[in-house]
């Protein structure tokens, strides 16, 4: 019996521009002017990747589960024929409430496009399943997509809000997208990707989402086969080559699963170091050593600075010792984040507050009336 | 009868150098030196030197060599001297030929065909001396969730956490025991363990009444199938309680300290008549089975108050990682596991040289296995047997270990030579006797600090190391096997190791 090939683990690397903007009030607007602020940093991206998050899109289905395909393959015929293989499985679990091809510019004008496809889903449990929450049932399937079904991608899974991503410049991707004219968010976060190796392909791009939770990156996460086999014990799966991914699987277990709040869970990824909590008071103490001490695992080491996406909320961080730039700004009900600050002044020449955040620190933009 | 088995060392003394002090006389127990008053020189029997370098050591005038014999037969691969003399030992004595030390056969060792990764661009390397880089390391059970309370700033943790150990670099010393190993150099370990934020073993010796108000907060007690020493005041002073089953060196073994090293001192530790043999079985008599074990951990548990981790401590063999998987389930806090070349007092040579599996592989594995399971974070994985460096060290923790255990590099620290003549009981070295004249020669102040040193030059090297992966808190390596490549490795053992091949 021949010897099974060994899994062999990939993980890319990338430098990145990130930027984040935010309607606190939920005033909902288009994505012209996020796409002017990245195309404000097209050096920092190699044109290897792009992609948008988009809070608020989807208010006629907000209570169905918004799902993002790609279908990818050598030819047309392929991808339809993905597609359909899908569409047997899909049927199985979820009643589609409705779906269609995302609407996309020229294909001339991208390299290699997937098969882009939009449904919107509401979960069809049997047995067992009937005891998961709706968010775990669709984890569940996510998971399975991504790692049994061959040639399609669930890049988005949140309700009323979804993802846009491919290979190219971030603003060319919101061009074939065609986000300046289609779509109004009340938060838009956006990733413009220097991969450092030249395998490119669309579900490689930022942001990585799981649920409502969307992460784009900056930087590389050299902690990431601890963290990834850790979170592989709590049934995530690592498939899309990339190490941003474990940032929105551990950002889905501690804030939904284990409904820690954001301020503990950034103490969680970039804890303070024991010089410091070794000074803290005694409460403090424990408290902090039982967090590092717990999830130890899931420490983010290696430079990194990102922008965590999610309903209401949106979230920015750097590594413990800062290794990439992340500068924040608020000007009346909006809140932006970014890694220049001249991309924030582009867009907004006026700012309240500008400031630029300490390493591990969490900032933490809200709606003001969440409902 | 006449032996046919030729000395393993030859000694060259410089008469032109030599003196006549009658040091290296006074220095060897095993009778090596004797002095000739009608020539006045001193006569050497290589017959009786163990190659343990003490009187090349101290010889004041540096008048003595003691050199590996050539072997004296035909050449022959199949037939080599060490397996043409031990033949002869059995047929002079018709007993069995008992060593000490570890395996030193040439098993493929595993550090050294593994190599480390570094940052280059992408990621900034940190440099330790600027930098803060955090070695400190929980020991124990974590639990899958963590419930909190919070009413505004005001945090409160709602689960139950498991008592952990804490250590300040991941270096832990190795079960030795008070009987096997001398009173000074069980204290020096002791001594040398709290300065370094990090633990000792007892081993199934015992802990002395007098150290254990100063030293019971870095002791990790161990509970044998001899139950030598154990009492409810030896397991609370402890830090943590440590049920061994198995050791590398003797897999399936059990231990024997004959009566001429039960001094009133030890025997007064281990509970036990002066002079009397301190047998421990090969298996716990009250453990037959896994759920034997359960029992015990938790009457360890209750005896302590949940208060204290328990490992359990057993030997690489060939269905270990199952075997462990149950032991975590059976209520263990840690699981020690002993490899292939862990050392020993006295071991049948045979055990030593031809049962267990090497620890790199064993790491590996039980990594794997709990982790498939998905109860890695109900134990911590303390790796033994084999460690001699900091690279294998952090190569032992990227494979996914919490900690290690080191024995020999610590004996080696303190003066061993691993001459493998620990059953005699003369060690020249102080480490391995109680001969009161041959353990005063340790002093208790210069072995610490030669352990401390140890301790504070690895963790220094695993500080550079760290920073050169990028990385500054050693949890981020745990398990973390993408840092790890491995070099001349066939395909099966990459696959085991769970890393990918050099350049993969």
């Amino acid at each position: 019996m021949p010897r099974k090939r060994r899994e062999l683990y990939k993980k890319d690397i990338c430098a990145c521009s990130i930027f984040g903007a935010m309607n606190r009030d939920g005033d909902r607007f288009t994505g012209d002017g996020v796409m002017s602020a990245i195309a404000n940093m097209h050096v920092r991206g190699n044109g290897l990747g792009g992609g948008f998050a988009a809070y608020g899109i989807y208010p006629e289905y907000k209570d169905y589960y918004a799902f993002h395909l790609m279908f990818t393959g050598s030819n047309s015929d392929a991808k339809r024929s993905a597609k359909q293989d899908f569409d047997v499985f899909l049927c199985e679990n979820f009643d589609v409430v409705y779906d269609e091809e995302i609407p996309h510019g020229d294909e001339a004008t991208v390299s290699d496009p997937p098969l882009v496809w939009r449904y919107f889903v509401a979960p069809r449990k049997c047995g067992d399943e009937t005891n998961l929450s709706d968010d775990d049932y669709v984890v569940m399937k996510v998971m399975h997509i991504n790692t049994k079904i061959e040639n399609a991608y669930v890049f988005s899974s949140g309700k009323n809000m979804g993802c846009f991503k491919g290979v190219g410049y971030p603003e060319e991707i919101g061009e074939y997208f065609m986000l300046d004219r289609l779509y109004k968010a009340y938060t838009w976060t956006v990733h413009g990707r220097f991969p450092t190796n030249t395998q490119a392909w669309w579900g490689g791009a930022h942001p990585f989402s799981l649920l409502d939770t969307t992460v784009v990156h900056n930087g590389e996460i050299s902690s990431y086969g601890t963290n990834r086999w850790y979170l592989e014990m709590y049934g995530y799966a690592c498939t899309l080559q990339t190490d941003t991914e474990v940032i929105a699987y551990a950002a889905d277990l501690l804030m939904r699963r284990q409904k820690l709040p954001i301020e503990l869970v950034a103490k969680i990824l970039a804890p303070p170091i024991w010089n410091c909590i070794d000074r803290m008071n005694e409460r403090e103490r424990r408290l902090f050593t039982a967090l590092r001490m717990v999830y130890a695992p899931l420490l983010m080491n290696g430079p990194f600075s990102i922008i965590i996406g999610q309903t209401g909320k949106m979230i920015g961080l750097t590594d413990r010792i800062r290794l990439r730039p992340l500068t924040a700004a608020t000007r009346g009900s909006m809140f932006y984040l970014s890694s220049e600050e001249a991309s924030i002044r582009l867009i907004s020449p006026k700012l309240d507050s500008v400031w630029t955040p300490n390493g591990g620190e969490p900032v933490v933009g809200k709606l003001n009336n969440m409902t | 009868m006449k032996s046919f088995v030729f000395p393993e060392f030859h000694i060259i003394r410089d008469e032109a150098k030599c003196g006549q002090c009658r040091g290296c006389e006074r220095q060897c127990a095993f009778g090596t030196h004797t002095y000739d008053p009608v020539q006045d020189r001193l006569i050497s029997d290589d017959y009786k030197c163990a190659g343990c370098q003490r009187c090349v050591v101290f010889c004041p005038k540096d008048a003595i060599e003691v050199r590996p014999t050539q072997s004296p037969y035909r050449q022959n691969a199949s037939w080599s001297r060490e397996k043409m003399e031990d033949l002869k030992k059995q047929a002079e004595t018709g007993g069995v030929i008992l060593t000490g030390c570890g395996n030193d056969k040439p098993f493929r060792i595993y550090w050294d065909h593994i190599v480390l990764n570094a940052s280059q661009v992408t990621n900034p390397s940190i440099d330790p001396l600027r930098e803060p880089m955090e070695l400190r390391t929980f020991l124990g059970a974590k639990p899958d969730f963590m419930d909190i309370k919070s009413e505004g700033d005001d945090v409160q943790i709602e689960t139950k956490l498991s008592p952990n150990l804490t250590v300040e670099t991941p270096i832990l010393f190795s079960a030795m025991s008070y009987g096997a190993i001398s009173y000074n150099a069980f204290r020096s370990l002791a001594t040398a363990a709290c300065k370094s934020g990090t633990f000792f073993n007892t081993g199934e010796g015992g802990l002395p009444m007098e150290m254990r108000e100063q030293f019971g907060k870095c002791a990790i007690v161990q509970v044998a199938s001899g139950r030598f020493g154990i009492d409810a005041e030896y397991l609370n002073c402890a830090a943590a309680v440590e049920i061994k089953v198995g050791q590398g060196a003797k897999p399936g073994i059990g231990g024997h300290l004959p009566g001429e090293k039960v001094s009133r001192e030890v025997a007064a530790t281990r509970m036990i008549p002066t002079g009397t043999d301190a047998i421990s079985p090969a298996p716990h008599h009250d453990i037959y089975s896994i759920e034997d074990l359960s029992m015990l951990i938790y009457a360890l548990k209750e005896a302590t108050n949940y208060e204290k981790p328990v490992s359990v401590k057993i030997a690489a063999v060939h269905n270990f990682a199952a075997i462990a998987s149950g032991i975590v389930r059976a209520g263990a806090d840690i699981i020690a596991i002993d490899g292939l070349r862990g050392g020993t007092g006295a071991a049948p040579k045979v055990i030593r040289d031809n049962v267990g599996i090497p620890i790199e592989l064993a790491i590996s594995s039980l990594d794997g296995r709990l982790r498939k399971e998905g109860i890695r974070n109900r134990c911590s994985i303390i790796a033994a047997g084999g460690i001699r460096c900091s690279a294998d060290v952090i190569k032992a923790i990227a494979l996914g270990a919490d900690a290690v255990y080191i024995g020999s590099a610590a004996l080696i620290a303190m003066g061993c030579n691993l001459c493998q003549k620990c059953y005699t009981g003369k060690c020249n070295w102080g480490i391995c006797t109680q001969d009161p004249r041959l353990a005063g020669r340790l002093n208790v102040d210069i072995a610490s600090l030669r352990l401390s040193n140890l301790i504070c030059a690895w963790s220094h090297e695993i500080s550079e190391m760290l920073g050169g992966m990028g990385i500054n808190a050693l949890e981020s390596l745990r398990g973390n096997r993408d840092h790890l490549r491995g070099v001349g490795l066939y395909e099966w053992e990459l696959e085991v190791l769970g890393i990918k091949g050099a350049g993969e």
